[in-house]
């Protein structure tokens, strides 16, 4: 019996040492020189989310961050067909071979404009599960995100799997050009968990209300 | 903020209402009544192009002949067209057609949708008003903005970039600085 409780001691003992130390160390810089390629998954928003990541990767080193994964929500036609054209133009440009690595998914929303409060709950899960399986199938070293709500399942996925340690993902948020002086709430919940590794903002009121986020201008 | 555009053609003068995606009869509506197409006449332009997006409320055709000429549509592939052929352009919130008229030098008026639910986007269009990138205005105040408009009072938009981002990144994950 007395054994029980000590293991179960024990294991929730190193549980939370775990937790602790994912918490200690998420934000702060890897350390070491890096040289090798990081693979990248892309959320993208819709809209002019989309337009926001198109220009952050125009400016990205492409041979550092590959393989690429584009993940969409599966109701928006518009943003995988924009990277696709982003990516296709990389090979001609550049004549890039990285950029035929690149990958496109689709992923279920949990919930849609004017989706009734019951059935959401299983789409809810169906969305959580699928967004696990590809996790499971991508595990990204880097997560680039800008919102909106398509990247919290993710995220909070790439988090477990730091404490789990089947891998250590870095997280970086860009809040919309959009949000002058409040967060979005998908910016709010990355924010206040500390699930980003770094948090961007275009606009320096927010980074005055926000300070562990960092300022760098507007991106459009 | 002219264009070589206005030059060549100098006869028209269009100005070119846009709602996105969206329904936004407020604004078409405002755009239809006579107060608004004479005051925009009065100020030399001659065309009037609504695109309506999802609303409902289909304003008048007008042939012109002596008052502004007025067209309409619902959606088009090519909004870039009519926005570089425009000499005001006056838009929804949308983060999307501000950039975008923006970058192509267009005096523009932002029209807020006042019967949006989650209507965060005013702060972008306050901000850049602020900033005298934009007019900014209501359905109601729309006629006085037009009215007392300057616009070679608005600073031109300078497009930002990503390099800031990029380089945190970088530097986060220890690659090297280039450059």
């Amino acid at each position: 019996m007395s054994l029980v409780v000590v293991i179960s001691l024990l294991t929730i003992g190193v549980v939370l040492i775990r937790v602790i130390y994912v918490i200690c160390q998420s934000g702060k810089s890897l350390k070491g020189k890096r040289s090798e390629p990081v693979s990248t998954l892309i959320v993208l928003g819709s809209g002019g989310h989309t337009a926001e990541m198109l220009n952050l990767l125009a400016v990205l080193q492409k041979e550092r961050f590959y393989p690429r994964y584009y993940i969409a929500a599966a109701t928006d036609n518009m943003s995988l067909q924009k990277a696709r054209s982003f990516e296709s133009s990389l090979v001609n440009e550049t004549r890039h071979k990285v950029a035929e690595t690149s990958q496109f998914m689709q992923i279920y929303r949990s919930r849609e404009v004017g989706q009734s409060y019951i059935t959401s709950i299983w789409t809810t899960l169906l969305a959580m599960v699928h967004a696990l399986w590809l996790m499971i199938k991508i595990r990204p070293e880097v997560i680039l995100c800008n919102g909106p709500g398509t990247c919290i399942p993710l995220c909070v996925i790439a988090y477990l799997f730091k404490i789990i340690g089947i891998r250590w993902s870095s997280i970086f948020y860009v809040e919309s050009i959009a949000r002058v002086q409040r967060l979005s709430l998908s910016g709010l919940i990355l924010y206040k968990l500390n699930i980003s590794d770094q948090f961007f903002v275009q606009w320096p009121q927010l980074q005055k209300k926000y300070p562990r986020a960092h300022y760098v201008g507007c991106l459009m | 903020m002219g264009d070589a555009m206005d030059c060549i053609d100098s006869k028209k003068k269009m100005v070119f209402v846009t709602v996105g995606t969206t329904c936004f009869d407020a604004l078409v509506k405002t755009m239809d009544t006579e107060v608004v197409k004479e005051e925009l006449f009065r100020r030399g332009y001659t065309h009037l192009l609504i695109q309506m997006g999802r609303g409902s409320y289909v304003p008048t055709k007008s042939g012109g002949n002596g008052s502004l000429a007025v067209d309409y549509f619902t959606f088009s592939s090519s909004i870039a067209d009519h926005l570089r052929s425009a000499s005001l352009v006056i838009s929804h919130a949308g983060s999307g057609s501000i950039f975008e008229t923006l970058r192509l030098g267009k005096p523009l008026i932002v029209v807020v949708n006042e019967d949006l639910m989650d209507n965060h986007q005013t702060e972008l269009a306050e901000e850049l008003a602020n900033r005298k990138h934009l007019y900014y205005a209501h359905p109601q105040t729309l006629n006085q903005i037009i009215k007392d408009m300057n616009l070679d009072s608005l600073v031109p938009y300078h497009s930002g970039d990503a390099t800031p981002v990029a380089k945190l990144v970088n530097r986060f994950l220890g690659f090297p600085d280039d450059c």
